[in-house]
């Protein structure tokens, strides 16, 4: 009997990734799917904040390509190892903060520690040649393989025959010619693909996996790391870069507002960690305070809170000041007119 | 029957499935594992993540804030 070779799949939960496990997996090869957690993963998470989203599923792209497939998925954090690959890219980052190149050769490094601890026999990705500018390239396929460590154990189901062999299509795992030659920005053969194996509603994401490839998103990035005069970051400071208006009316401190309900209740979460502001003479949004306020910067910070309260009109609203450790002040402050916050505040 | 306590209140997914996945890595069949969260999505992620690993949802309840989903620990092959 021929033995039963295993292959971990990396899975974004898009639809490259589902299809490159499941071409694999009709040969016959166990298959199981990893999901790297970095961070700025674009996930159901963001979607259940904000409100206007709620209609959307908010289901985990991951969990749900897995369940597709009938394979086991495991979810790895991998959120502070990840911070070296955007601080420091070797290659570079793309068009906005994402380093796409390092962080495929990071993630596939991951995978190929993992299938030596549990004995698995090769990866798969679902990487198309030429399908993206910077990390998809014919050049930079034998990069990822090199730098990862993986080198021919790493199978691309979709694009092989565009490839040299990899020692799972020379030694009989898989059939070569049973994979695919596809190649550049053309979507249409991934989408023949998946309507033959009969899959629907499956994520479409349109600029990448991550929020890293959002300008507005990567230039929010940038100001903390000027902010701080330094490259870092804690989870919580990126999760918050996903919700609020954040205006930064100096470089020591930046306020978080809540945009409406569902980021109200998020942001609550972080009352425990952060001073923050809520009008009480007036219904209206609670807000952070990232960074050392002064009292002054604390008045300032409240009249724009007031501003986006509904008393926004009124000569003055009341804003109620909350510490962390417990203590609650009251400011009386004059709602700071739209035409007098500065456009560069706005982050 | 034994019954553990995960608290990941303030997490946002997939951070709960993963507390719970590192957690059931450790526990025996047959346990149960109460996982308390604050982000709605873990209603529909932790059921997907069982359904994937092949473990049992025994209980959802929502609980003011809090959503708590109790599951039980299957043997995996
Ligand atoms: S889009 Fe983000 S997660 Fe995807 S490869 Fe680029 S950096 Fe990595």
């Amino acid at each position: 009997m021929t033995k039963q070779r295993k292959a971990i799949a990396l899975i974004s939960g898009g639809l490259d990734s589902l299809l490159a496990a499941k071409v694999v997996q009709e040969q016959g090869v166990l298959v199981e799917g990893i999901n790297f957690f970095t961070g700025f993963c674009v996930e159901g998470h963001t979607h259940a904040i904000r409100k206007r989203d709620r209609a959307r599923p908010k289901r985990n792209n991951a969990l749900w390509v897995a369940e597709q497939l009938g394979i086991r998925l495991h979810i790895v954090d991998i959120v502070e190892e990840y911070k070296e690959v955007v601080f420091n890219p070797r290659h570079g980052y793309g068009a906005n903060l994402n380093p796409c190149l390092d962080c495929k050769i990071f993630m596939v490094k991951k995978a190929h520690e993992w299938i030596r601890e549990h004995d698995f026999d090769f990866i798969i990705t679902g990487e198309v040649v030429g399908q993206r500018p910077k990390s998809q390239r014919k050049d930079t396929m034998p990069v990822v393989a090199r730098e990862s460590g993986a080198d021919d154990l790493l199978l691309r189901p979709l694009c092989a025959r565009n490839l040299p062999p990899t020692r799972p299509e020379r030694e009989g795992w898989v059939d070569r010619e049973a994979l695919y030659d596809f190649s550049g920005r053309s979507r249409k053969p991934q989408m023949a693909l998946a309507a033959r194996f009969g899959f629907e509603d499956y994520a479409q994401p349109a600029g990448g996996c991550c929020f890293l490839t959002d300008a507005q998103y990567s230039a929010k990035l940038t100001d903390l790391w000027q902010a701080r005069g330094e490259k870092r970051y804690e989870l919580d400071d990126i999760m918050l870069l996903k919700v609020g208006r954040h205006l930064r009316p100096a470089p020591h401190f930046k306020v978080i507002i809540a945009r409406e309900e569902g980021e109200v209740n998020y942001l609550k979460g972080y009352r425990g960690q952060y001073v923050n502001l809520a009008p009480v003479s007036h219904s209206g949004p609670l807000a952070l305070i990232d960074g050392a306020a002064s009292d002054a910067d604390l008045r300032l910070a409240a009249r724009l809170v007031a501003r986006y309260s509904k008393g926004r009109a009124a000569p003055e609203v009341e804003v109620e000041v909350r510490q962390p450790g417990g203590g609650v002040h009251t400011l009386k402050v004059s709602p700071m007119p739209p035409g007098e916050i500065p456009a560069e505040w706005m982050l | 029957m034994k019954r553990v306590v995960l608290d990941a209140r303030r997490l946002l997914c997939p951070m709960p499935v993963i507390r719970v996945q590192d957690r059931v890595a450790g526990l025996s069949p047959g346990t149960e594992l109460e996982a308390v969260c604050t982000d709605p999505g873990v209603l529909n992620d932790i059921p997907a993540w069982c359904r994937v690993n092949g473990h049992t949802v025994v209980e959802t309840r929502t609980e003011g804030d809090e959503y708590i989903v109790v599951i039980r620990v299957e043997p995996t092959g």
